[in-house]
Protein backbone atom coordinates (compact mmCIF):
# COMPACT_ATOMS: atom_id res chain seq x y z
CA UNK A 1 0.00 0.00 0.00
CA UNK A 2 2.75 2.53 0.77
CA UNK A 3 4.72 1.67 -2.57
CA UNK A 4 1.34 2.32 -4.23
CA UNK A 5 0.62 5.64 -2.06
CA UNK A 6 4.66 6.61 -2.76
CA UNK A 7 3.77 5.90 -6.89
CA UNK A 8 0.76 7.80 -6.61
CA UNK A 9 2.58 11.04 -5.46
CA UNK A 10 5.12 11.01 -7.50
CA UNK A 11 2.91 10.82 -10.86
CA UNK A 12 0.71 13.41 -9.28
CA UNK A 13 3.87 15.45 -8.79
CA UNK A 14 4.97 15.22 -11.89
CA UNK A 15 1.94 15.62 -14.52
CA UNK A 16 1.52 18.78 -11.45
CA UNK A 17 4.43 20.24 -12.49
CA UNK A 18 4.19 19.96 -16.08
CA UNK A 19 0.63 20.99 -16.00
CA UNK A 20 1.56 24.14 -14.04
CA UNK A 21 4.10 24.85 -16.62
CA UNK A 22 2.24 24.16 -19.90
CA UNK A 23 -1.08 25.64 -19.04
CA UNK A 24 0.16 29.00 -19.27
CA UNK A 25 1.45 28.82 -22.42
CA UNK A 26 -2.29 28.27 -23.53
CA UNK A 27 -4.34 29.85 -21.65
CA UNK A 28 -3.54 33.33 -19.46
CA UNK A 29 -2.81 32.75 -15.76
CA UNK A 30 -5.63 35.12 -14.57
CA UNK A 31 -8.02 32.38 -15.76
CA UNK A 32 -6.19 29.89 -14.71
CA UNK A 33 -6.67 31.16 -11.48
CA UNK A 34 -9.97 30.69 -11.44
CA UNK A 35 -10.19 27.31 -12.78
CA UNK A 36 -7.77 25.89 -10.33
CA UNK A 37 -9.75 27.55 -7.34
CA UNK A 38 -13.20 26.05 -8.94
CA UNK A 39 -10.98 23.09 -9.42
CA UNK A 40 -10.59 22.84 -5.39
CA UNK A 41 -13.88 23.81 -4.74
CA UNK A 42 -15.12 20.71 -6.80
CA UNK A 43 -12.84 18.52 -5.32
CA UNK A 44 -14.47 19.36 -2.09
CA UNK A 45 -18.14 18.40 -3.36
CA UNK A 46 -16.01 15.31 -4.54
CA UNK A 47 -14.82 14.21 -1.35
CA UNK A 48 -17.58 14.59 0.67
CA UNK A 49 -20.24 13.30 -2.20
CA UNK A 50 -18.48 10.93 -4.23
CA UNK A 51 -16.41 9.56 -1.08
CA UNK A 52 -18.48 10.40 1.89
CA UNK A 53 -22.09 9.28 0.47
CA UNK A 54 -23.47 13.21 1.90
CA UNK A 55 -25.13 14.78 -1.33
CA UNK A 56 -24.24 18.61 0.22
CA UNK A 57 -26.54 21.04 -2.31
CA UNK A 58 -24.80 23.75 -0.57
CA UNK A 59 -21.20 23.96 -0.88
CA UNK A 60 -21.27 27.37 -2.05
CA UNK A 61 -22.60 28.31 1.32
CA UNK A 62 -19.24 27.20 2.94
CA UNK A 63 -17.16 28.96 -0.67
CA UNK A 64 -18.94 32.03 0.40
CA UNK A 65 -18.28 32.12 3.93
CA UNK A 66 -14.58 31.33 2.69
CA UNK A 67 -14.81 34.41 0.96
CA UNK A 68 -16.61 36.86 3.38
CA UNK A 69 -14.57 35.60 6.17
CA UNK A 70 -11.04 36.49 4.77
CA UNK A 71 -12.50 39.82 3.03
CA UNK A 72 -13.86 40.69 6.57
CA UNK A 73 -10.61 39.69 8.41
CA UNK A 74 -7.90 40.93 6.08
CA UNK A 75 -9.81 44.61 6.27
CA UNK A 76 -9.51 44.00 10.41
CA UNK A 77 -5.99 42.69 10.65
CA UNK A 78 -4.24 44.05 7.30
CA UNK A 79 -1.83 40.78 6.73
CA UNK A 80 -2.98 38.18 4.58
CA UNK A 81 -1.76 35.44 6.54
CA UNK A 82 -4.02 34.83 9.39
CA UNK A 83 -6.94 35.87 7.24
CA UNK A 84 -6.33 32.86 4.84
CA UNK A 85 -6.02 30.72 8.31
CA UNK A 86 -9.68 32.27 9.58
CA UNK A 87 -11.40 31.40 6.42
CA UNK A 88 -10.37 27.85 6.47
CA UNK A 89 -11.35 27.35 10.27
CA UNK A 90 -14.78 29.45 9.87
CA UNK A 91 -16.61 27.47 7.29
CA UNK A 92 -15.11 24.15 8.97
CA UNK A 93 -16.87 25.13 12.14
CA UNK A 94 -19.51 26.66 10.55
CA UNK A 95 -20.33 22.87 8.66
CA UNK A 96 -19.38 21.15 12.01
CA UNK A 97 -22.22 22.27 13.46
CA UNK A 98 -24.62 22.21 10.87
CA UNK A 99 -23.07 18.51 9.90
CA UNK A 100 -23.40 17.72 13.47
CA UNK A 101 -27.26 18.63 13.64
CA UNK A 102 -27.94 16.98 10.53
CA UNK A 103 -26.25 13.37 11.30
CA UNK A 104 -27.24 13.73 14.96
CA UNK A 105 -30.33 14.34 14.35
CA UNK A 106 -30.32 10.98 11.39
CA UNK A 107 -31.85 13.22 9.03
CA UNK A 108 -32.21 11.32 5.84
CA UNK A 109 -30.56 11.87 2.56
CA UNK A 110 -33.17 13.81 0.89
CA UNK A 111 -33.51 16.18 3.99
CA UNK A 112 -29.49 16.33 4.22
CA UNK A 113 -29.91 17.84 0.46
CA UNK A 114 -33.18 20.57 1.74
CA UNK A 115 -31.44 21.40 4.91
CA UNK A 116 -27.92 22.18 2.92
CA UNK A 117 -29.90 23.99 -0.17
CA UNK A 118 -32.14 26.42 2.60
CA UNK A 119 -28.69 27.37 4.37
CA UNK A 120 -27.19 28.10 1.44
CA UNK A 121 -30.44 30.49 0.55
CA UNK A 122 -30.93 31.85 4.08
CA UNK A 123 -27.19 33.18 3.60
CA UNK A 124 -28.00 34.63 0.55
CA UNK A 125 -30.83 36.11 1.08
CA UNK A 126 -28.86 37.41 4.65
CA UNK A 127 -25.96 38.82 2.53
CA UNK A 128 -27.90 40.56 0.45
CA UNK A 129 -29.89 42.75 3.04
CA UNK A 130 -26.59 43.73 4.75
CA UNK A 131 -26.64 47.24 2.76
CA UNK A 132 -25.92 50.11 5.47
CA UNK A 133 -23.83 51.29 7.89
CA UNK A 134 -25.42 48.80 10.47
CA UNK A 135 -24.43 46.21 9.01
CA UNK A 136 -20.57 46.10 9.67
CA UNK A 137 -17.92 43.98 11.37
CA UNK A 138 -14.89 45.48 13.14
CA UNK A 139 -13.96 47.82 10.48
CA UNK A 140 -15.53 46.16 7.54
CA UNK A 141 -19.09 46.77 5.98
CA UNK A 142 -20.94 43.83 4.71
CA UNK A 143 -21.97 45.79 1.75
CA UNK A 144 -25.28 44.10 0.95
CA UNK A 145 -26.10 44.00 -2.46
CA UNK A 146 -22.96 45.25 -3.87
CA UNK A 147 -20.59 42.96 -1.24
CA UNK A 148 -16.83 44.03 0.15
CA UNK A 149 -14.32 45.31 -2.48
CA UNK A 150 -11.24 47.06 -1.38
CA UNK A 151 -9.80 44.60 1.24
CA UNK A 152 -6.00 43.90 1.50
CA UNK A 153 -5.53 40.66 -1.11
CA UNK A 154 -2.94 37.77 -0.53
CA UNK A 155 0.78 39.29 0.58
CA UNK A 156 4.28 37.58 1.49
CA UNK A 157 3.46 36.32 5.49
CA UNK A 158 5.12 39.41 7.00
CA UNK A 159 5.53 41.71 4.57
CA UNK A 160 2.57 43.55 3.89
CA UNK A 161 4.46 45.53 1.03
CA UNK A 162 4.49 42.30 -1.16
CA UNK A 163 1.09 41.64 -2.43
CA UNK A 164 1.04 37.64 -4.50
CA UNK A 165 -1.03 38.78 -7.28
CA UNK A 166 -0.82 37.96 -11.26
CA UNK A 167 1.27 35.06 -12.14
CA UNK A 168 2.36 34.72 -8.84
CA UNK A 169 -1.48 34.00 -7.54
CA UNK A 170 -1.64 31.59 -10.39
CA UNK A 171 1.72 29.37 -9.17
CA UNK A 172 0.00 29.98 -5.50
CA UNK A 173 -3.59 28.77 -6.03
CA UNK A 174 -2.12 25.88 -8.40
CA UNK A 175 0.24 24.37 -5.86
CA UNK A 176 -2.26 25.01 -3.06
CA UNK A 177 -4.70 22.53 -5.93
CA UNK A 178 -2.14 20.06 -5.92
CA UNK A 179 -1.46 20.46 -2.33
CA UNK A 180 -5.11 19.65 -1.50
CA UNK A 181 -4.94 17.00 -3.71
CA UNK A 182 -2.61 15.22 -2.04
CA UNK A 183 -4.40 15.83 1.16
CA UNK A 184 -7.52 14.38 0.02
CA UNK A 185 -5.45 11.26 -1.59
CA UNK A 186 -3.89 10.94 1.98
CA UNK A 187 -7.19 10.79 3.64
CA UNK A 188 -9.05 8.12 1.57
CA UNK A 189 -6.05 5.52 2.16
CA UNK A 190 -5.60 6.38 5.46
CA UNK A 191 -8.19 4.68 7.56
CA UNK A 192 -10.20 7.33 8.14
CA UNK A 193 -11.04 7.77 4.46
CA UNK A 194 -11.46 3.50 3.88
CA UNK A 195 -13.80 3.78 6.72
CA UNK A 196 -15.87 6.96 5.07
CA UNK A 197 -16.20 4.59 2.09
CA UNK A 198 -17.36 1.76 4.11
CA UNK A 199 -19.96 4.70 5.55
CA UNK A 200 -20.96 5.36 1.94
CA UNK A 201 -21.65 1.79 0.68
CA UNK A 202 -23.73 0.63 3.96
CA UNK A 203 -24.44 3.02 6.53
CA UNK A 204 -25.99 0.12 8.38
CA UNK A 205 -23.30 -2.38 8.34
CA UNK A 206 -20.67 0.16 9.42
CA UNK A 207 -23.12 0.56 12.58
CA UNK A 208 -23.46 -2.94 13.40
CA UNK A 209 -19.72 -3.40 13.28
CA UNK A 210 -19.68 -0.88 15.59
CA UNK A 211 -18.48 2.67 14.30
CA UNK A 212 -20.18 5.92 15.02
CA UNK A 213 -21.89 6.91 12.11
CA UNK A 214 -22.69 9.69 13.39
CA UNK A 215 -19.23 11.79 14.10
CA UNK A 216 -17.36 10.26 11.22
CA UNK A 217 -19.78 12.25 8.74
CA UNK A 218 -19.18 15.26 10.79
CA UNK A 219 -15.99 15.20 10.81
CA UNK A 220 -15.55 14.29 6.66
CA UNK A 221 -18.74 16.83 5.96
CA UNK A 222 -16.45 19.81 7.97
CA UNK A 223 -13.40 18.50 6.31
CA UNK A 224 -14.89 19.24 2.73
CA UNK A 225 -16.39 22.85 3.86
CA UNK A 226 -13.07 23.35 4.78
CA UNK A 227 -11.34 22.81 1.61
CA UNK A 228 -14.82 25.19 0.05
CA UNK A 229 -13.31 28.16 2.61
CA UNK A 230 -10.17 27.93 1.05
CA UNK A 231 -10.81 27.59 -2.70
CA UNK A 232 -13.49 30.91 -1.24
CA UNK A 233 -10.39 32.63 0.17
CA UNK A 234 -8.54 32.65 -2.70
CA UNK A 235 -11.57 33.13 -4.91
CA UNK A 236 -11.95 36.58 -2.94
CA UNK A 237 -8.16 37.53 -3.39
CA UNK A 238 -8.58 36.52 -7.15
CA UNK A 239 -11.58 38.63 -7.73
CA UNK A 240 -10.48 41.28 -5.01
CA UNK A 241 -14.06 41.70 -3.87
CA UNK A 242 -17.03 39.70 -2.81
CA UNK A 243 -20.77 39.33 -3.37
CA UNK A 244 -23.89 37.74 -2.51
CA UNK A 245 -23.55 36.01 -5.92
CA UNK A 246 -21.12 33.24 -4.20
CA UNK A 247 -24.05 31.88 -1.76
CA UNK A 248 -26.41 32.13 -4.86
CA UNK A 249 -28.10 28.87 -6.31
CA UNK A 250 -26.81 28.77 -9.15
CA UNK A 251 -23.05 28.70 -7.76
CA UNK A 252 -24.34 25.66 -5.66
CA UNK A 253 -25.83 23.82 -8.39
CA UNK A 254 -22.77 24.26 -10.43
CA UNK A 255 -20.99 22.54 -8.02
CA UNK A 256 -22.96 19.61 -8.67
CA UNK A 257 -22.80 19.54 -12.85
CA UNK A 258 -18.99 19.33 -12.24
CA UNK A 259 -18.55 16.82 -10.06
CA UNK A 260 -21.67 14.82 -12.06
CA UNK A 261 -19.85 15.69 -15.48
CA UNK A 262 -16.41 14.70 -14.00
CA UNK A 263 -17.44 11.41 -12.39
CA UNK A 264 -18.38 10.68 -8.60
CA UNK A 265 -15.97 8.19 -6.60
CA UNK A 266 -12.69 9.53 -8.33
CA UNK A 267 -10.29 12.27 -7.27
CA UNK A 268 -9.65 14.24 -10.41
CA UNK A 269 -13.36 13.75 -11.95
CA UNK A 270 -14.86 16.64 -9.99
CA UNK A 271 -11.32 18.75 -10.28
CA UNK A 272 -11.69 18.07 -13.80
CA UNK A 273 -15.10 18.66 -14.40
CA UNK A 274 -14.90 21.78 -12.40
CA UNK A 275 -12.00 23.22 -14.56
CA UNK A 276 -13.45 22.16 -17.99
CA UNK A 277 -16.73 23.39 -17.08
CA UNK A 278 -15.30 26.77 -16.24
CA UNK A 279 -13.20 27.48 -19.16
CA UNK A 280 -16.20 26.81 -20.90
CA UNK A 281 -18.35 29.02 -19.08
CA UNK A 282 -15.24 31.48 -19.43
CA UNK A 283 -15.51 31.00 -23.27
CA UNK A 284 -19.35 31.35 -23.44
CA UNK A 285 -19.25 34.69 -21.65
CA UNK A 286 -16.86 36.28 -24.79
CA UNK A 287 -20.46 35.57 -26.50
CA UNK A 288 -23.76 36.17 -26.68
CA UNK A 289 -25.57 34.01 -28.92
CA UNK A 290 -25.70 30.92 -26.46
CA UNK A 291 -27.06 31.14 -23.31
CA UNK A 292 -24.91 29.93 -20.71
CA UNK A 293 -27.24 28.67 -18.26
CA UNK A 294 -28.81 27.05 -20.80
CA UNK A 295 -25.65 25.33 -22.22
CA UNK A 296 -25.07 23.67 -18.48
CA UNK A 297 -28.26 22.00 -18.02
CA UNK A 298 -28.23 20.55 -21.38
CA UNK A 299 -24.73 19.50 -20.50
CA UNK A 300 -26.20 17.96 -17.62
CA UNK A 301 -28.98 16.48 -19.38
CA UNK A 302 -26.54 14.37 -21.97
CA UNK A 303 -24.55 13.33 -19.04
CA UNK A 304 -27.10 12.18 -17.37
CA UNK A 305 -28.39 10.28 -19.89
CA UNK A 306 -25.07 9.19 -22.11
CA UNK A 307 -22.47 8.81 -19.75
CA UNK A 308 -24.21 9.21 -16.24
CA UNK A 309 -21.05 7.94 -14.67
CA UNK A 310 -19.06 10.98 -15.34
CA UNK A 311 -15.96 11.71 -17.89
CA UNK A 312 -13.79 10.06 -15.39
CA UNK A 313 -15.04 6.78 -14.24
CA UNK A 314 -16.46 5.93 -18.32
CA UNK A 315 -12.46 6.71 -19.77
CA UNK A 316 -11.02 4.46 -16.67
CA UNK A 317 -13.31 1.86 -18.01
CA UNK A 318 -12.27 2.58 -21.47
CA UNK A 319 -8.82 1.96 -20.42
CA UNK A 320 -9.38 -1.38 -18.57
CA UNK A 321 -11.21 -3.18 -21.32
CA UNK A 322 -8.94 -1.96 -24.00
CA UNK A 323 -5.49 -0.79 -22.70
CA UNK A 324 -4.62 -0.98 -19.08
CA UNK A 325 -5.30 -4.71 -18.22
CA UNK A 326 -4.98 -6.92 -22.00
CA UNK A 327 -6.31 -10.31 -21.26
CA UNK A 328 -3.72 -12.85 -21.51
CA UNK A 329 -5.82 -15.79 -22.44
CA UNK A 330 -5.00 -20.12 -22.45
CA UNK A 331 -5.12 -19.36 -26.19
CA UNK A 332 -3.12 -16.35 -26.47
CA UNK A 333 -0.29 -17.94 -24.38
CA UNK A 334 -0.31 -21.16 -26.36
CA UNK A 335 -0.47 -18.78 -29.66
CA UNK A 336 2.96 -16.93 -28.63
CA UNK A 337 4.74 -20.04 -27.69
CA UNK A 338 3.65 -21.61 -30.57
CA UNK A 339 5.21 -18.55 -32.32
CA UNK A 340 8.18 -18.41 -30.59
CA UNK A 341 8.82 -22.32 -30.85
CA UNK A 342 8.85 -21.62 -35.09
CA UNK A 343 10.86 -19.00 -34.99
CA UNK A 344 13.16 -20.46 -32.68
CA UNK A 345 13.25 -23.74 -35.35
CA UNK A 346 13.64 -21.57 -38.09
CA UNK B 1 -23.05 -22.77 36.59
CA UNK B 2 -21.46 -19.83 33.94
CA UNK B 3 -22.63 -16.75 34.47
CA UNK B 4 -24.66 -14.98 32.65
CA UNK B 5 -23.30 -12.58 29.32
CA UNK B 6 -26.78 -11.68 28.36
CA UNK B 7 -30.33 -10.87 30.10
CA UNK B 8 -33.25 -9.53 28.97
CA UNK B 9 -35.95 -8.45 31.87
CA UNK B 10 -39.42 -8.53 30.83
CA UNK B 11 -38.80 -7.17 27.39
CA UNK B 12 -41.96 -5.76 25.61
CA UNK B 13 -42.11 -4.31 21.89
CA UNK B 14 -45.34 -2.66 20.88
CA UNK B 15 -45.92 -1.21 17.04
CA UNK B 16 -48.75 0.96 17.42
CA UNK B 17 -51.59 -1.85 18.72
CA UNK B 18 -49.60 -4.75 17.94
CA UNK B 19 -47.93 -6.55 20.66
CA UNK B 20 -44.21 -8.03 18.81
CA UNK B 21 -42.32 -8.85 21.82
CA UNK B 22 -44.93 -9.46 25.18
CA UNK B 23 -42.28 -9.28 28.64
CA UNK B 24 -39.69 -11.79 27.73
CA UNK B 25 -37.28 -12.87 30.24
CA UNK B 26 -34.30 -14.56 28.41
CA UNK B 27 -30.83 -15.95 29.79
CA UNK B 28 -27.67 -16.54 27.99
CA UNK B 29 -25.14 -17.92 29.95
CA UNK B 30 -21.02 -17.62 28.97
CA UNK B 31 -19.80 -20.47 26.46
CA UNK B 32 -23.76 -21.00 25.71
CA UNK B 33 -24.79 -21.51 22.37
CA UNK B 34 -28.60 -21.32 21.53
CA UNK B 35 -31.34 -21.18 18.72
CA UNK B 36 -34.05 -19.40 18.87
CA UNK B 37 -37.08 -20.60 16.89
CA UNK B 38 -40.89 -19.88 16.23
CA UNK B 39 -43.21 -19.47 13.24
CA UNK B 40 -43.57 -16.43 11.14
CA UNK B 41 -44.08 -13.16 13.31
CA UNK B 42 -43.13 -15.10 16.64
CA UNK B 43 -41.20 -12.02 17.54
CA UNK B 44 -37.59 -13.64 16.89
CA UNK B 45 -36.13 -11.00 14.57
CA UNK B 46 -37.93 -8.21 16.31
CA UNK B 47 -36.13 -9.88 19.58
CA UNK B 48 -33.04 -10.10 17.66
CA UNK B 49 -33.49 -6.21 16.90
CA UNK B 50 -34.10 -4.79 20.73
CA UNK B 51 -30.76 -6.87 21.76
CA UNK B 52 -28.75 -5.14 18.31
CA UNK B 53 -30.16 -1.82 19.69
CA UNK B 54 -31.49 -1.61 16.01
CA UNK B 55 -34.94 -1.27 18.05
CA UNK B 56 -35.70 0.29 21.06
CA UNK B 57 -37.81 -1.30 23.07
CA UNK B 58 -40.75 -0.55 25.17
CA UNK B 59 -40.69 -2.10 27.58
CA UNK B 60 -38.12 -3.92 29.74
CA UNK B 61 -34.69 -4.16 29.86
CA UNK B 62 -31.27 -5.82 27.69
CA UNK B 63 -27.97 -6.42 29.74
CA UNK B 64 -24.92 -6.99 28.24
CA UNK B 65 -22.24 -8.83 30.92
CA UNK B 66 -24.69 -6.58 33.41
CA UNK B 67 -24.33 -3.58 31.98
CA UNK B 68 -27.59 -2.10 31.08
CA UNK B 69 -27.66 -1.80 26.99
CA UNK B 70 -31.32 -0.68 26.54
CA UNK B 71 -32.03 1.51 23.53
CA UNK B 72 -28.18 1.87 22.96
CA UNK B 73 -27.86 2.45 19.49
CA UNK B 74 -26.19 -0.28 17.17
CA UNK B 75 -22.41 1.13 17.28
CA UNK B 76 -22.52 1.27 20.88
CA UNK B 77 -23.78 -2.38 21.41
CA UNK B 78 -21.06 -3.78 18.87
CA UNK B 79 -18.27 -1.56 20.34
CA UNK B 80 -18.73 -3.84 23.38
CA UNK B 81 -17.22 -6.63 21.73
CA UNK B 82 -20.47 -8.09 19.92
CA UNK B 83 -20.80 -9.43 16.90
CA UNK B 84 -23.43 -9.07 14.71
CA UNK B 85 -25.26 -10.73 11.61
CA UNK B 86 -28.56 -9.14 10.17
CA UNK B 87 -30.96 -11.64 8.41
CA UNK B 88 -30.45 -9.90 5.18
CA UNK B 89 -26.76 -9.97 3.75
CA UNK B 90 -25.79 -6.42 5.25
CA UNK B 91 -22.82 -5.92 3.36
CA UNK B 92 -20.40 -2.99 1.09
CA UNK B 93 -21.52 -4.04 -2.34
CA UNK B 94 -18.88 -1.85 -3.83
CA UNK B 95 -16.10 -3.13 -2.00
CA UNK B 96 -13.85 -6.19 -1.95
CA UNK B 97 -14.26 -8.65 0.08
CA UNK B 98 -11.04 -8.53 1.63
CA UNK B 99 -11.81 -4.25 2.23
CA UNK B 100 -15.16 -5.26 3.46
CA UNK B 101 -13.71 -8.06 6.29
CA UNK B 102 -10.52 -5.11 6.99
CA UNK B 103 -13.46 -2.52 7.93
CA UNK B 104 -14.41 -4.98 10.45
CA UNK B 105 -11.19 -6.05 11.68
CA UNK B 106 -9.79 -2.17 11.91
CA UNK B 107 -12.87 -1.50 14.50
CA UNK B 108 -11.16 -3.46 17.25
CA UNK B 109 -7.48 -3.01 15.86
CA UNK B 110 -4.66 -0.55 14.56
CA UNK B 111 -4.31 -0.63 10.70
CA UNK B 112 -0.98 -2.97 10.70
CA UNK B 113 -2.68 -5.29 13.16
CA UNK B 114 -6.40 -5.49 11.26
CA UNK B 115 -3.87 -6.61 7.79
CA UNK B 116 -2.82 -9.68 9.41
CA UNK B 117 -6.31 -10.43 10.94
CA UNK B 118 -8.21 -10.00 7.51
CA UNK B 119 -6.01 -12.33 6.13
CA UNK B 120 -6.71 -14.82 8.79
CA UNK B 121 -10.55 -14.64 8.57
CA UNK B 122 -10.18 -14.74 4.69
CA UNK B 123 -8.34 -18.29 5.07
CA UNK B 124 -10.37 -19.73 8.13
CA UNK B 125 -13.26 -18.62 5.57
CA UNK B 126 -11.53 -20.47 2.36
CA UNK B 127 -12.73 -16.57 0.96
CA UNK B 128 -9.21 -16.28 -0.26
CA UNK B 129 -9.76 -17.25 -4.45
CA UNK B 130 -12.98 -14.30 -4.25
CA UNK B 131 -10.93 -11.73 -1.61
CA UNK B 132 -9.84 -9.27 -4.46
CA UNK B 133 -13.72 -9.64 -6.08
CA UNK B 134 -16.45 -6.89 -4.93
CA UNK B 135 -19.32 -8.24 -2.68
CA UNK B 136 -21.64 -6.73 -5.91
CA UNK B 137 -20.92 -9.78 -7.59
CA UNK B 138 -20.92 -12.55 -4.92
CA UNK B 139 -23.82 -14.56 -4.67
CA UNK B 140 -25.57 -15.04 -2.01
CA UNK B 141 -24.22 -17.69 0.07
CA UNK B 142 -20.90 -16.23 -0.71
CA UNK B 143 -22.32 -12.80 0.87
CA UNK B 144 -23.52 -14.69 4.31
CA UNK B 145 -20.31 -15.92 4.42
CA UNK B 146 -18.62 -12.29 4.08
CA UNK B 147 -20.76 -11.12 6.78
CA UNK B 148 -19.73 -14.38 8.77
CA UNK B 149 -15.82 -12.86 8.40
CA UNK B 150 -17.15 -9.27 10.39
CA UNK B 151 -18.21 -11.09 13.07
CA UNK B 152 -15.28 -13.52 13.28
CA UNK B 153 -12.78 -10.83 12.47
CA UNK B 154 -14.04 -8.39 15.83
CA UNK B 155 -13.18 -11.09 17.91
CA UNK B 156 -16.22 -11.08 19.94
CA UNK B 157 -17.15 -12.49 23.40
CA UNK B 158 -21.21 -12.63 22.52
CA UNK B 159 -22.47 -13.27 18.93
CA UNK B 160 -25.52 -12.53 17.55
CA UNK B 161 -26.55 -14.51 14.54
CA UNK B 162 -30.12 -13.88 12.11
CA UNK B 163 -30.72 -17.04 9.82
CA UNK B 164 -27.11 -17.37 8.86
CA UNK B 165 -27.37 -20.32 7.06
CA UNK B 166 -30.61 -19.14 4.63
CA UNK B 167 -29.79 -19.29 1.46
CA UNK B 168 -26.73 -21.54 1.57
CA UNK B 169 -25.50 -24.76 -0.17
CA UNK B 170 -24.77 -27.98 1.46
CA UNK B 171 -20.85 -26.90 1.42
CA UNK B 172 -21.58 -23.36 3.17
CA UNK B 173 -23.84 -24.51 5.53
CA UNK B 174 -21.09 -26.86 6.65
CA UNK B 175 -18.22 -24.30 6.60
CA UNK B 176 -20.53 -22.06 8.25
CA UNK B 177 -21.59 -24.61 11.04
CA UNK B 178 -17.56 -24.96 11.98
CA UNK B 179 -16.96 -21.52 12.12
CA UNK B 180 -19.77 -20.63 14.28
CA UNK B 181 -18.68 -24.01 16.51
CA UNK B 182 -15.36 -22.09 16.28
CA UNK B 183 -16.61 -18.98 17.70
CA UNK B 184 -18.19 -20.43 20.04
CA UNK B 185 -15.24 -21.77 21.98
CA UNK B 186 -14.65 -17.96 23.00
CA UNK B 187 -17.99 -16.33 22.55
CA UNK B 188 -21.83 -17.20 23.56
CA UNK B 189 -23.82 -17.70 20.80
CA UNK B 190 -27.43 -16.74 19.77
CA UNK B 191 -28.95 -18.00 15.99
CA UNK B 192 -32.01 -17.07 15.25
CA UNK B 193 -32.72 -19.49 12.37
CA UNK B 194 -35.86 -21.31 10.46
CA UNK B 195 -33.78 -24.54 9.13
CA UNK B 196 -34.00 -27.66 12.07
CA UNK B 197 -31.50 -29.81 10.69
CA UNK B 198 -28.90 -26.93 10.97
CA UNK B 199 -30.46 -26.42 14.13
CA UNK B 200 -29.68 -30.00 15.31
CA UNK B 201 -26.54 -29.64 13.93
CA UNK B 202 -25.65 -26.82 15.82
CA UNK B 203 -27.32 -26.21 18.88
CA UNK B 204 -27.65 -28.26 22.15
CA UNK B 205 -30.79 -25.45 23.55
CA UNK B 206 -33.55 -24.33 21.97
CA UNK B 207 -35.81 -21.15 22.79
CA UNK B 208 -38.86 -21.31 20.92
CA UNK B 209 -40.96 -18.01 20.33
CA UNK B 210 -44.77 -18.24 20.31
CA UNK B 211 -47.30 -15.33 19.77
CA UNK B 212 -44.49 -12.24 21.04
CA UNK B 213 -43.48 -14.50 24.17
CA UNK B 214 -41.51 -17.84 25.22
CA UNK B 215 -43.37 -20.70 25.01
CA UNK B 216 -40.51 -23.28 25.77
CA UNK B 217 -37.21 -22.93 26.24
CA UNK B 218 -35.47 -26.78 26.41
CA UNK B 219 -32.33 -28.86 24.80
CA UNK B 220 -32.68 -29.70 20.75
CA UNK B 221 -34.69 -33.03 20.87
CA UNK B 222 -37.20 -32.32 23.70
CA UNK B 223 -38.46 -29.21 21.72
CA UNK B 224 -38.73 -31.11 18.76
CA UNK B 225 -41.06 -33.85 20.32
CA UNK B 226 -42.88 -31.56 22.42
CA UNK B 227 -46.55 -31.69 21.11
CA UNK B 228 -47.25 -28.29 21.28
CA UNK B 229 -44.23 -26.98 19.34
CA UNK B 230 -45.07 -29.56 16.57
CA UNK B 231 -48.77 -28.00 16.86
CA UNK B 232 -47.78 -24.72 16.32
CA UNK B 233 -44.32 -24.65 14.61
CA UNK B 234 -43.70 -27.59 12.88
CA UNK B 235 -47.60 -28.40 12.08
CA UNK B 236 -49.61 -31.73 13.54
CA UNK B 237 -48.65 -33.77 11.07
CA UNK B 238 -44.60 -33.18 11.21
Amino acid sequence: MQGSVGRDVIATLIVSVILIWALPLMVGTYTLTVLAIYAMLGLSLGLIWGFGGILCFGQAAFFGLGAYTYAIAAINIGESTLPMIIAVIVPCIFAALLGAMMFYGRLGDVYLGVITLVVTLILFKFVNSTAGPAYTIGNARLGGYNGIPGFPTLNVPGRTDLYIWGDALYYLCAVALVLVYLGVTWLLRSSFGRIAVGIRENETRMSLIGYDVRIRKTVMFAIGAAIAGLAGALYANWGAIVTPGLFSLSQSAEIIIWCIVGGLGTRFGPLLGAAGLGYLKFLLGQQSMINNTMLMGLILVLFVLFLPRGVVPAAISVWRASVGRPRRTGRARAMRRNRRRDRDDG
Amino acid sequence: MAEPVLETQHLSMHFGGVVALDNVTFTLRRGELRCLIGPNGAGKSTFFKCLTGLLTPSEGHVLMQGEETTGWPPHQVAALGVGIKTQVPNVMDALSVQENIWLAARRFLPSAQADAKTREVIDRLALGAIARTDLGQLAHGERQQVELGFVAASDPWLVLLDEPAAGMTAGEVARMTEVIHELNRTAAVVIVEHDMQFIRSIASKVTVFHQGAILIEEDVEAVMSDPHVRNIYLGKKA
